[in-house]
């Protein structure tokens, strides 16, 4: 059992919890809500969330109050909400859990961020492959709907909000907020040119606030006891509260373990999630899922919050921690998640589109063994035509698996070039430079 | 039979979540996808006129999203993660079985019309890998006892009893455990 106590994951691991809106209410579900709803004002429920230093939990880890702080005032139209529940970091599985154990702490939070900036309208924007997510999620608006928490005039207050259930295609780039709203528009995911941002343009280009699952699932807990309470969890200033971490690869007990923000990757790995599957050693692992560059094992004493993991190197991202032991093959780790972006990639970019495509080929013949050493140049050529040069932050993430393999394990690179160069398998000599 | 005539409640249903007509795309054609298997021209024509969108607008959309089939696929759809949360666990060696055992590669589907195969990526199931979705189903944790019962239930029964339910990994210290 873990030794510190979880906040999201505390009602669900209750025996018998179903996550029904009696089993939620029951936990003091919905007091959150009863609490500011039409008593304070939503400018104060903002101050607090400001306050409380919650940063988004999809992976960008902006702060989540002061996102909100940016729609307009004095803005008369319609405002919206979007929940992005697209999870699909490669590595990362928390929202799934949220979402089906306990949905009405995310609806609650939804309630109480359209409360606070003035949104009617609602949308959780559900990755397609979470069939059985939606159905959870649209009956528990059903039932908020009849016990008075969605809908008009929500528990006297005057205060409508209506929370709707949209499904996504299978497509990774939706997770990108921009990509979001045009997909829920009903058009192809791509992400849009940045500025306007959507707090000002977003969804039908109406003032729109997008938040993560776990970052809403947050605000009850917030509201309930206090900012104070909440940025005193974790590592403050500015990583405050915990985390949910899901843990995957070759250790002993992968699943969602919930932290505290600022422990250290040794003990989420080998405390909570048991250690290492065998007696092998830990060799790599990915501390904030498949964008986030990876560590090697002198990295382990690293704390867990956004601004130690990005000191050193990498970044906290999505919580999708992966394990991977001695004996992984990290130019196939690498290539494998460069598959994963090939196939991902929206295509509205020439650098992303043409680069992933590039780089998948070159990563491809290195590990047939077909490699030559000048691919290696090739490889940091391309991934430094990407980065930076796209509308989104894609093409920044999926540099990162083949980058950062190559700054710490070069050597298997090259000795995968030498297996290629004395088997003498390269058939036809290509113009050089040339993937 | 029109989808508007078959589904008018649901249509309206849908329809009614959204100010802006178009915004209705994605659900209309998995509706179409539900009703026939796969999103058929014939389907797109008529949501494009539901919505008063051009078919090209309708198809641009559809081919974006690989969770629509625009052709028919076997009637247990398996999709297999590969992603390297999976591989590192052993996704290949499932990908193996169904070769084996079915006979058909990524792509392909029984001669029987049963299954398709299909590699895909990041699941959301990483910690419990390896994985399949199969139609609407996650099948997880899956070992060779597990696959063959999956398949010959699925055969059987068109379902089976060891799909995953509302997840939650580890598992509650006093849940029952569905692995054995």
């Amino acid at each position: 059992m873990s030794k510190h106590e979880p906040v999201l994951l505390k009602n669900m691991q209750r025996p018998g919890y179903t996550g029904s809106l009696q089993d939620y209410e029951q936990t003091g579900g919905y007091q959150a809500l009863r609490k500011v709803i039409g008593k304070v004002p939503p400018a104060e429920v903002t101050t607090t969330v400001m306050k409380s230093g919650l940063r988004g939990r999809g992976g960008a880890g902006f702060p989540t109050g002061v996102k909100w702080g940016f729609l307009p005032k004095d803005y008369q139209g319609p405002r919206y909400l979007c929940c992005n529940a697209d999870e699909s970091e490669p590595g990362t599985f928390k929202d799934r859990q949220l979402i089906e154990r306990d949905p009405h702490q995310i609806l609650e939070g939804i309630l109480l961020a359209a409360y606070a900036i003035g949104a009617e309208s609602a949308y959780i924007y559900i990755r397609g492959e979470f069939v059985l997510g939606a159905k959870i999620l649209e009956s528990a608006i059903a039932e908020a709907r009849i016990a008075g928490y969605i809908g008009a005039n929500i528990l006297g207050a005057g205060i409508t909000v209506n929370v709707w259930v949209h499904r996504g295609a299978g497509a990774y780039i939706c997770g990108e907020e921009t990509a979001l709203l045009e997909s829920l528009e009903g058009k192809r995911g791509l992400p849009r040119v940045k500025p306007p941002f959507p707090a000002t343009h977003g969804l039908y280009n109406k003032p729109t606030v997008v938040n993560n699952v776990e970052t809403l699932a947050n605000l009850p807990h917030i509201i309930s006891r206090g900012s104070e309470w909440f940025s005193a969890i974790g590592s403050p200033p500015k990583s405050t509260g915990t985390r949910i971490f899901c843990v995957s690869g070759h250790v002993k007990r992968p699943g969602n373990y919930e932290v505290p923000m600022g422990v250290t990757f040794r003990e989420l790995i080998y405390e909570e999630a048991g250690g290492m599957r065998s007696n092998k050693p830990l060799k790599a692992f990915i501390p904030g899922g498949a964008s986030a560059p990876f560590l090697t094992p002198d990295s382990l004493d690293v704390k867990l919050d956004f601004e130690s993991v990005a000191a050193a190197g990498s970044m906290l991202g999505s919580g999708g921690v992966t394990v991977m032991e001695e004996g992984t093959d990290m130019v196939w780790a690498a290539l494998r998640l460069m598959e994963f972006f090939y196939h991902e990639s929206c295509g509205k970019c020439s650098p992303c589109r043409e680069g992933s495509s590039w780089l998948v080929q070159t990563m491809r013949r290195i590990v047939a063994k077909r490699g030559q050493m000048e691919d290696l140049e090739t490889l940091v050529d391309l991934c430094k035509n990407i980065v930076g040069r796209t509308v989104c932050s894609f093409g920044d993430a999926e540099i990162s698996p083949i980058m950062s393999t190559l700054k710490h394990w070069r050597p298997e690179y090259v000795r995968l070039i030498h297996e290629a160069e004395a088997a003498n398998l390269i058939a036809l000599k290509r113009p050089a430079g040339r993937p | 039979m029109k989808l508007i005539e078959k589904y008018k409640d649901e249509i309206t249903e849908i329809l009614s979540h959204y100010p802006v007509k178009r915004s209705a795309l994605i659900p209309l054609l998995y509706l179409a996808q539900q009703d026939e298997g796969y999103v058929s021209e014939a389907a797109m024509k008529e949501i494009a006129q539901m919505l008063r969108l051009t078919p090209p607008q309708v198809y641009e959309t559809a081919t974006f999203y690989t969770m629509l089939n625009l052709k028919p696929v076997g009637k247990f759809h398996l999709q297999i993660c590969k992603s390297l949360m999976c591989a590192l666990v052993g996704s290949d060696t499932v990908i193996g079985w169904v070769k084996t055992k079915l006979g058909i590669g990524p792509g392909e589907t029984t001669a029987d019309r049963l299954f398709t195969l299909s590699t895909v990526e990041c699941l959301a199931a990483c910690g419990t890998a390896p994985m399949m979705q199969v139609n609407e189903d996650y099948y997880e944790r899956l070992t060779e006892e597990k696959f063959d019962r999956i398949l010959a239930d699925l055969k059987k029964y068109g379902t089976c009893s060891l799909k995953t339910g509302p997840f939650m990994w580890p598992e509650p210290a006093n849940a029952v455990n569905h692995d054995a």
